[in-house]
């Protein structure tokens, strides 16, 4: 596999193997030197059209502690806008010979774009309302650490469906591997055909909430309100929030999710995030060691036949790499 | 436009048009149809074994570049792409720079069209600067001979607007040429809204956006009892109210746009811009009702919508990238891999379309003795791979770049001229004295090497 575009493009196994192989990245996150040089001589740079600092953090956190080299390319709004040639960055990008590019953009498709003009890996952290399939990874990863497989599962996402990558990535991935999602939204916020995904859909949140084995809040922006999308935000957060009501009714072994950052007192009222089953920091976490897992995926000496190398590697830190199994 | 070549004489090819489906021969001298047994052995003969001999195509909506946007394309260029495609009258979109909204650039557009090697009508807009706020001088218009009128875009918004058009202009024997689609409704629309803009995470334009003002044009014609024509129509409702109203007797015309005929909402999945198009590619139901359509003739024409860009224009985000596919060497194989019977199919992208644009009575514009002679030969069965790059027009934006298509115009004949032949344009330097010509076609024709040696 080169690129991470999209969950579609995994499969079940792929999927899988992915999650398990991130527990040993995430014991070498633990270490005192937490350093391995599976990437070393490698370049991995972030690309980020859209504002994230979180997210393009926890990339390059993955990327140095295998010791790839990163670099950021700053990206100035004002080009974006007047729709600058996306062509004339990548060419930018591929003459300074970078191994992996991670984008961020406000566009859906742009880093199925970028694959055309650039030799480089690319992976998705986040395009438009499309993907952003790390997001959907180490969701996945957060919720095998609360309750093992997901399997039978019942998963209920609450919010902005329509205008969520998080949302997207997430259905896919959840329901491959097994798990059953409810999608719980005004009806103009969400996508037109959900009759076509593999999920319930609901506008009834106490309703979904009774058998949910776990519970996915999405951010909600206030800008919905002027599309006429919904009335107002105190009317939402009644109909479709996580009031400290509802969060009182949830089983403690319930997980409560947030792609962050979080609209305290919109979509979770303000006190909730302090409860013991709020994930959020889990989620944060587990993002860096599934990351890492993605750029050796990706950049590691080539795909999934490796893994047993990988961990080879990883679980003896005073080892040696073995060149052979790392070179690209 | 200059004589000519000697007589020519087409043969063994399958003659079709308005008259029916023959085999026979086709004679020309002087720039029109002649009977073939009149001629003598010198003149030129194109084997047209294998192949449909038909009345030249006729496209009722491309975007020639000239003027103002020469970067993407010239009337030379136009005009060799046209005939590489069959046509041999294409109607020229006016909105141009500057616009097409006095008798003094219409003036400008038919002398810049010296330069192609098809015949190019002039469409004006309705409304000064196609701004779609008040009416372009429509009376001068239609003194310096144009018969259709366009905003181009998604159509006039506003309905007293239009109502007032389609008033005013009924004396004048013009009509109201407009695409159906309400710009509130469609706002932020990057594709059809369906699975597959649910999918893509891209905002989505219902089909009910089109078909909203197709049902409020056709009440505007019901009440003016105005001429017009609905542009690029694109949705099964669109198909399904026009045929209604028809019966109802509401007369109007539409066209359907030969990429409609094949691709779908589904062809987006690789973010691909060269498939950005206004209207958006639809649902596969929708692709089998608009072939449905022009199989029936509840749609009048097939057109090409071309629409030339630079690269930059499209190498951007699908949010950010401008709409468009050239189309003018790729329709007819387009359209005839549709499955859409030759006959039906030339009815709509030859005779009449040409009825709709005023060049003539299908019948008297046929393959027999005395008629015009635009003539155009097709294999329909050879296959090319379609190529911006080895394209004739200058626009590197084609839907169906990559992709394999069947169905070959081998020549075609404008005015008793030979200006394709073997599927390549024909060497016109040695055939016509014309300075124009020489200097601005021939100039591109060598440019583009597709000259014939």
């Amino acid at each position: 596999m080169k690129h991470l575009l999209s969950i579609d493009e995994l499969s079940a196994d792929e999927l899988r193997e992915l999650l398990r192989m991130t527990p040993s990245f995430a014991e070498v996150a633990s270490r005192r030197i937490a350093k391995v040089p599976a990437l070393r001589g490698l370049t991995v740079a972030t690309l980020f059209y859209e504002d994230s600092t979180r997210t393009r953090l926890s990339f390059e956190v993955a990327a140095k502690r295998l010791s790839a080299d990163t670099l950021n390319v700053a990206v100035k709004s004002s080009s974006v806008n007047k729709g600058e040639s996306l062509r004339d960055t990548a060419e930018t990008i591929e003459a300074m010979g970078i191994d992996a590019v991670v984008m961020r953009h406000a566009s859906s498709g742009a880093p199925w774009q970028l694959t055309k003009w650039v030799g480089a890996s690319v992976i998705n952290a986040g395009d438009g309302w499309h993907q952003h399939p790390t997001q959907a990874l180490l969701d996945c990863f957060t919720l095998q650490q609360q309750f093992g497989d997901l399997d039978s599962r019942h998963i209920v996402m609450v919010g902005d469906i329509k205008h969520s990558r998080v949302a997207r990535s997430d259905v896919e991935a959840f329901t491959k591997l097994g798990a059953t999602v409810t999608l719980v939204a005004p009806p103009t916020l969400l996508p037109p055909a959900t009759n076509t995904w593999p999920v319930t859909i609901s506008h009834d949140l106490d309703a979904a909430l009774i058998d949910a084995d776990a519970v996915y809040l999405l951010r909600m922006q206030r800008e919905r309100q002027r599309e006429a999308l919904v009335p107002d935000m105190r009317e939402y957060t009644a109909l479709y929030g996580l009031t400290a009501q509802r969060a009182s009714r949830l089983s403690t072994s319930v997980p409560i999710m947030h792609p962050g950052p979080m609209n305290r007192g919109v979509e979770i009222a303000a006190d909730v995030p302090d409860l013991d089953q709020v994930v959020v920091v889990d989620q944060v976490r587990n993002g860096v060691a599934i990351r890492m897992a993605v750029l050796f995926m990706l950049l590691g000496s080539g795909g999934s036949a490796a893994l047993p190398v990988l961990e080879a590697v990883v679980d003896d830190p005073d080892q040696q790499v073995d060149e052979s199994a790392v070179a690209v | 436009m200059s004589e000519t070549n000697g007589p020519l004489v087409i043969r063994g090819g399958t003659v079709i048009d308005a008259h029916g489906t023959r085999k026979g021969d086709v004679g020309i001298a002087n720039g029109v149809i002649v009977d073939a047994g009149e001629l003598d052995a010198s003149a030129t003969e194109i084997d047209a074994t294998g192949c449909i001999v038909s009345t030249g195509l006729v496209d009722m909506h491309a975007h020639l570049g000239e003027p103002g946007d020469e970067a993407a394309e010239t009337m030379a260029s136009a005009g060799q792409a046209a005939v590489l495609g069959g046509f041999t009258t294409v109607l020229a979109m006016p909105n141009t720079l500057p616009p097409v909204d006095t008798a003094a650039v219409v003036e400008h557009v038919r002398a810049l069209s010296k330069a192609a090697l098809c015949t190019v009508e002039v469409a004006g807009t309705v409304t000064v600067g196609a701004e779609g706020d008040r009416l372009a001088p429509l009376g001068e218009l239609a003194a310096a001979g144009v018969r259709f009128v366009t905003d181009c875009g998604t159509g006039i918004q506003d309905p007293l607007l239009l109502r007032r058009a389609l008033e005013y202009s009924k004396p004048l024997g013009l009509t109201i040429a407009q695409a159906a689609n309400c710009e509130r409704l469609a706002a932020g629309a990057q594709m059809h809204e369906g699975e597959w803009s649910s999918k893509l995470g891209l905002a989505g334009a219902p089909a009910e956006a089109e078909e909203i003002n197709v049902l409020r044009d056709l009440s505007l014609v019901r009440l003016t009892g105005g001429r017009l024509h609905f542009q690029t129509l694109s949705t099964a409702g669109s198909f399904a109210i026009v045929g209604a109203a028809a019966h109802s007797g509401v007369a109007v015309s539409a066209e359907v746009a030969s990429h409609h005929l094949q691709l779908c909402d589904a062809d987006l999945a690789g973010y691909d811009t060269t498939r950005k198009l206004t209207p958006p590619l639809r649902a596969a139901s929708d692709v089998a009702a608009a072939v449905r359509a022009v199989a029936g003739g509840q749609i009048d024409a097939v057109v090409t919508d071309h629409t030339p860009h630079t690269t930059d224009r499209k190498e951007r985000t699908f949010d950010h990238a401008e709409p468009g596919s050239v189309g003018l060497e790729t329709a007819l194989a387009v359209a005839l891999s549709s499955g859409i019977e030759p006959a039906d199919l030339l009815r709509a992208m030859s005779w009449r379309p040409a009825e709709l644009l005023g060049l003539g009575d299908p019948l008297t514009r046929g393959l027999q003795p005395g008629a015009v002679a635009d003539v155009v030969v097709i294999d329909p069965t050879e296959p090319f791979v379609a190529a911006a790059a080895a394209m004739a027009t200058r626009g590197t934006n084609s839907a169906f770049e990559g992709l394999e298509l069947t169905g070959r115009v081998r020549a075609t004949v404008v005015h008793g001229r030979i200006v394709v032949r073997d599927a390549m344009l024909f060497d016109t330097a040695t055939r016509f004295d014309t300075e124009t010509l020489f200097d601005t076609a021939t100039h591109s024709l060598t440019a583009s090497g597709k000259v014939m040696a």
